[in-house]
């Protein structure tokens, strides 16, 4: 570690220690109320200023860098970013897991694809109504499913999400099959086609910085507290009058809408769509991504969305299966070791220099075990 | 549909139900000792099935080589509660589900890296020629699938119920905190019950490998059904896991063999998800399970 800034370091450490009691504790979602809802002006400010700089170096990216593979790159980038979001969302600040994701990419990229190949619809209605699709499904989907809790929402997300891959495979007349879709059209605007790495790439990143944009003011809004504050106790927050329900359902049809929109992107970007991209697979990569980029804040899907693109391209070169295993491991690590994720890295770092890793309150900090049953329904 | 026709779903059910069952006690093992849904559990499958094979084309003989997949599946369990449950033990359930859904995906892929993508198959234990009831053929793996099910669940049950051992993991099913106040090592137990656990699901990737072929993406689709039959038994309950597994089986055969709409058999696997949904959404507790009081 540089020297330079240690006092600094060594305060905001300290202040982040009073802020923060169970920091290094295995209660990962303990304080997490405290790193989203904290306000205050410096906080707010610094968040701000952290998301403009970052629009700009994306959204000028194409005026320094004219290489289109390194684009398509960051393309992708974009597109995973908004699940990710999502994701984030779901899990970070509402406590909720989906393990069916992908499903609304695939539905996203479906409605899209036929909407457009096979109704001749213009590409921007058909993603919207791909998104309002998508919705719906969501809504239809989430009022039971997110009445369960744990373990049973886990399941039910997979199970959902194994049915609409089965369905996109086998309704032949309607999907293609395991054949696809091709010749999805590209994206226009104003009468610039967006097959132009360039432009497409501003118009992406653009939609990208919206979603991330939203969800960073979530935790200033009255949703956003009423989230943060379920995720806590829910009892404790629907005896304050929150309708835990409605809150919930809420961000998990805007994290699908957020999918779907990734996946209309995705079938205009790359034309041709299969099933098989949509599967469990991907679902589980999306909340690896999620939880090894760190829940603790909505910067961690940008850490997680960017280590999903970059570590494909970096292992590619030995074996692209290896991503996967690489992933299946890192989240394994990341929550044993690193709870707050690569966004709560350097915090860590910062703490590790000036206290011991573990102090024997931390350790002893666990969580009661929970009563059995208790998960089961609310 | 003859009566022959339905004979012949119904032992086709029952085949791929015990497997289920065997899966669905993987699950029912590990939940009643940690609360932890293992949702690696079907790569234990996958991985016992895959081991075998190995084992077999390797020079082992049969029977060995079904004991040694059971015997490194065990061993991956029992690394698998080392390395990654027991530092999350007393963590959120969400960081729980999170570490098993990683494992499963790390579990999956090294299985593709160490084995390719191809399906395979282990031969019949016995070669003999199949039995005809009421004209349906009944395959000699089929009884040596249905005998071994129902040994296992046998060894469980006299395990559970007759020895001081399994009467300490059942105490700590009923309450962690009150065992090891009793001086149960609550550690142990734990790590006893993913190496059980992991062995039962192999036992069932073994079985059925003669009858279904297996690759590295089996897993996932026996994992989900074999929650869903333990969900569908009532969760926590071995005997309901062992009927809901059997019940799942019969309904997603018979689905295939009765429906009109599912004439192909690509269906057939979303009969399962749609069971476990509606179980889910309808009556989480189970079919057998009884609705438990409501903990505030």
């Amino acid at each position: 570690m540089p020297r330079f800034g240690q006092g600094e370091g060594a305060e905001s450490a300290a202040a982040d220690a009073a802020v923060k009691p169970s920091e290094g504790g295995r209660g990962s979602d303990r304080d997490r109320g405290d790193r989203c809802g904290r306000g205050g002006a410096w906080g707010w400010a610094s968040g701000n200023l952290a998301f403009l700089l970052f629009s700009l170096v994306a959204l000028t990216m194409p005026l320094y860098l004219t290489n289109s593979y390194y684009l398509s790159i960051l393309a992708f980038f974009a597109i995973r970013l908004m699940p990710t979001i999502g994701l984030n969302l779901l899990l970070g600040q509402a406590g909720q897991i989906s393990l069916g994701h992908a499903a609304f990419i695939g539905l996203g990229a479906y409605g899209s694809a036929l909407l457009t190949t096979r109704w001749g619809l213009d590409p921007w209605p058909a993603m919207f109504l791909a998104a309002l699709l998508s919705a719906l499904v969501a809504v239809v989907i989430g009022v039971p499913a997110l009445r369960l809790k744990g373990h049973y929402l886990a399941m039910a997300t997979l199970g959902f999400g194994e049915i609409v891959l089965i369905l996109l495979i086998q309704l032949k007349g309607l999907t293609g099959g395991t054949d696809g879709v091709v010749g999805i059209p590209p994206l226009e605007l104003g009468g610039w086609s967006l097959t132009d790495p360039r432009l497409f790439h501003v118009v992406v990143w653009s939609a990208a910085l919206i979603m991330l944009r939203m969800a960073l003011n979530l935790p200033r809004t009255r949703t956003g507290r009423a989230l943060i504050a379920l995720h806590r106790t829910e009892i404790a927050a629907s005896s304050l009058g929150i309708d835990v329900a409605f809150h919930k359902l809420q961000v998990f049809v805007v994290s699908a809408v957020f999918a779907s929109i990734a996946g209309s992107f995705l079938a205009h970007y790359v034309m041709f769509i299969s099933p098989e991209g949509f599967g469990v697979t991907l679902s589980v990569l999306l909340v690896a991504g999620a939880v090894i980029g760190g829940l603790a804040g909505v910067w961690g899907a940008v850490w997680g969305a960017g280590l999903m693109v970059l570590l494909p391209e970096v292992l590619a070169r030995y074996n692209e299966d290896y991503t996967l295993l690489a992933f299946g491991l890192l989240v394994i690590v990341v929550m044993i070791f690193l709870p707050e994720g690569l966004a709560g890295a350097p915090a860590k770092l910062r703490a590790l220099r000036r206290t011991p890793p573990y102090t024997v309150a931390s350790r002893t900090q666990a969580e009661p075990v929970e009563e059995r049953g208790s998960e089961c329904r609310s | 549909m003859s009566l022959q026709e339905f004979l012949q779903f119904v032992f086709a059910g029952i085949t791929s139900g015990s497997v289920y069952a065997l899966t669905a006690l993987g699950f029912t093992l590990i939940y009643n000792a940690t609360g932890i849904i293992n949702f690696a559990q079907g790569e234990f499958v996958m991985l016992g099935g895959l081991a075998a094979v190995s084992l077999h084309s390797g020079g082992a003989p049969l029977a060995l080589a079904a004991i040694g997949a059971v015997a490194v599946v065990t061993v991956v369990g029992l690394l698998f509660e080392l390395l990654a449950i027991r530092p999350l033990l007393n963590a959120s359930i969400l960081a729980q589900i999170i570490v098993t859904v990683g494992a499963s995906l790390a579990l999956r892929t090294a299985a593709m890296l160490v084995w390719g993508r191809e399906a395979v198959a282990l031969p019949a234990f016995t070669e003999r020629a199949p039995l005809s009831v009421f004209g349906a053929t009944v395959v000699a793996q089929t009884l040596w699938v249905l005998g071994v099910t129902a040994l296992i669940v046998i060894a469980l049950q006299v395990f559970y119920r007759r020895t001081m051992l399994g009467k300490a993991v059942r105490a700590c099913a009923v309450n962690p905190m009150a065992a090891r106040l009793l001086g149960i090592p609550y550690g142990r137990v734990v790590l006893l019950t993913f190496g059980a656990s992991a062995a039962v699901a192999a036992a069932g990737g073994v079985l059925i490998t003669p009858i279904s072929f297996m690759s590295y993406s089996s897993g996932a689709l026996i994992g989900l059904k074999g929650f869903a039959a333990a969900i569908l038994g009532g969760l926590g309950s071995p005997a309901g896991a062992v009927a809901g597994g059997l019940t799942l089986g019969l309904l997603e055969s018979l689905s295939v063999g009765l429906l009109p709409w599912s004439g192909t058999s690509g269906y057939k696997d979303a009969i399962a998800f749609l069971i476990l949904l509606l179980v889910l959404f309808a009556r989480p507790q189970g079919l057998l399970g009884q609705r438990s009081a409501q903990k505030v």
